[in-house]
């Protein structure tokens, strides 16, 4: 059973008045992250919306340490603080309990540009966490396709929609041997919360993503943020598992549509509630377009029930 | 060489309306029916911004961006979205 809101900590570090959009899901993931880690935490950001949320010097609208480094340098930038500050305490510079390092990156960061150093810091099982809030595009430069649009996704590289499906990121990083992988999305506070304690509490290198429906990319009132997270999950388009020492469990819904309690919702209404969908939605192949995303989730859902049966 | 005092190192400190007064974004405000509401802190846990307290349910009408969330996922409704202009 997940954490109830009412027992969530009291601890804001995501400070009001911040740079970001009204309704922003970066800044509402952020805010669940930071009641999990606390105060004791270094912040590594890449060029992302959640940088220009952080406000204009000399104010800073997140309470961490915050370092802004490189694209391509989440998982090298954060691996060298981490091992910095184990030498530091083996030679006496630095007092009690270690900072957790944590890089908070967008889909871009993570899927495309910066796969390559968080792999190595995966390879190298360094003490990080690694946060990767998926917007599904680069929601930053004006929505561009990622790796991790889904297919039929209008973009303002793909206007006539994505022509192939997204990458299985989470399960990428599973295939790593790390200690602890897990998905998350912001309409489920209390799991976030669960699963950042436990990336917290476990030593080795840690990966959770986070859905973030971006209203200005996925075209959808702003009011809707919550919704639209809830409704991805609800359809299937996003799983809400974890996996420690390799091992995948999922959560609560996404489990009783993996173990066939309950069907997943079609995802039609999921589609028609954004606009990046529906404006390719209007012709005669709207149906064929429909099944095409409808296959692609109905293959991760399958492939996931599958995938979580080995443990070896 | 001269000390630089903390005002202009080129570092920023914590501190809110790093991005300013961000309520002058807002074109609706919400307002919450203290009758209706039975405190269960869903629009607390959702805000974006942190604007909400949590035991009282008030709104910090200098930094809220008027997005609306906290007004969709009230369970009771005790939150409305009202419109700026129409004092």
């Amino acid at each position: 059973m997940a954490t109830s809101i009412k027992k969530l900590p009291d601890i804001e570090q995501v400070l009001s008045g911040n740079g970001a959009c009204g309704g922003c899901p970066a800044t509402m993931a952020l805010r669940i992250v930071g009641k999990a880690l606390g105060t004791n935490a270094i912040m590594l950001l890449t060029p992302s919306c959640s940088v220009a949320s952080m406000g204009m010097t000399p104010k800073l609208g997140y309470n961490w340490p915050c370092i802004n480094i490189t694209f391509a340098s989440a998982g090298s930038s954060a691996s060298g603080i981490t091992h910095a500050l184990e030498i530091m305490k083996e030679k006496g510079r630095l007092e009690g309990e270690l900072p957790t390092v944590f890089s908070w990156v967008g889909d871009g960061g993570t899927y495309d540009i910066g796969f390559q150093a968080l792999s190595a810091a995966a390879e190298r099982n360094d003490n990080i966490i690694h946060f990767c809030y998926n917007n599904e595009a680069y929601s930053n430069t004006g929505v561009q396709r990622s790796g991790a649009t889904p297919r039929g996704t209008y973009t303002t590289t793909t206007p006539s929609g994505k022509r192939q499906p997204k990458k299985n990121m989470a399960l990428l990083m599973l295939e790593h041997n790390i200690p602890y992988v897990a998905t998350a999305t912001v309409a489920y506070p209390g799991d976030l919360y669960d699963k950042v304690v436990k990336a917290k509490n476990t030593p080795g290198m840690k990966y959770i993503e986070i859905l973030a429906p971006c209203y200005l990319g996925w075209q959808f009132d702003m009011a809707e943020t919550v919704q639209l997270s809830r409704m991805a999950v609800r359809s299937g388009a996003w799983l809400l598992w974890e996996a420690e020492n390799g091992k995948i469990s999922f959560n609560s819904p996404s489990s009783n549509i993996i173990s066939g309690k309950k069907a997943a919702e079609p995802v039609d209404e999921y589609l028609m509630k954004q606009g990046r969908f529906k404006r390719l939605l209007q012709g005669s192949d709207a149906s064929q377009r429909i099944a095409e995303i409808q296959g692609d989730i109905d293959q991760q859902i399958a492939f996931m029930r599958e995938r979580a049966k080995i443990n070896i | 060489m001269k000390s630089v005092t903390k005002a202009y190192r080129p570092i920023s400190w914590p501190m809110k309306g790093s991005g300013g007064d961000t309520g002058s974004w807002r074109t609706h405000r919400p307002v919450v029916d203290h009758n209706l509401c039975n405190k269960c802190q869903f629009c607390w846990v959702y805000c974006p911004e942190a604007v909400i307290d949590r035991i009282e349910i008030t709104i910090d009408y200098t930094y809220c961006k008027g997005c609306g969330v906290c007004a969709e996922e009230c369970p009771t409704g005790a939150i409305s979205m009202v419109n700026e202009e129409e004092e």
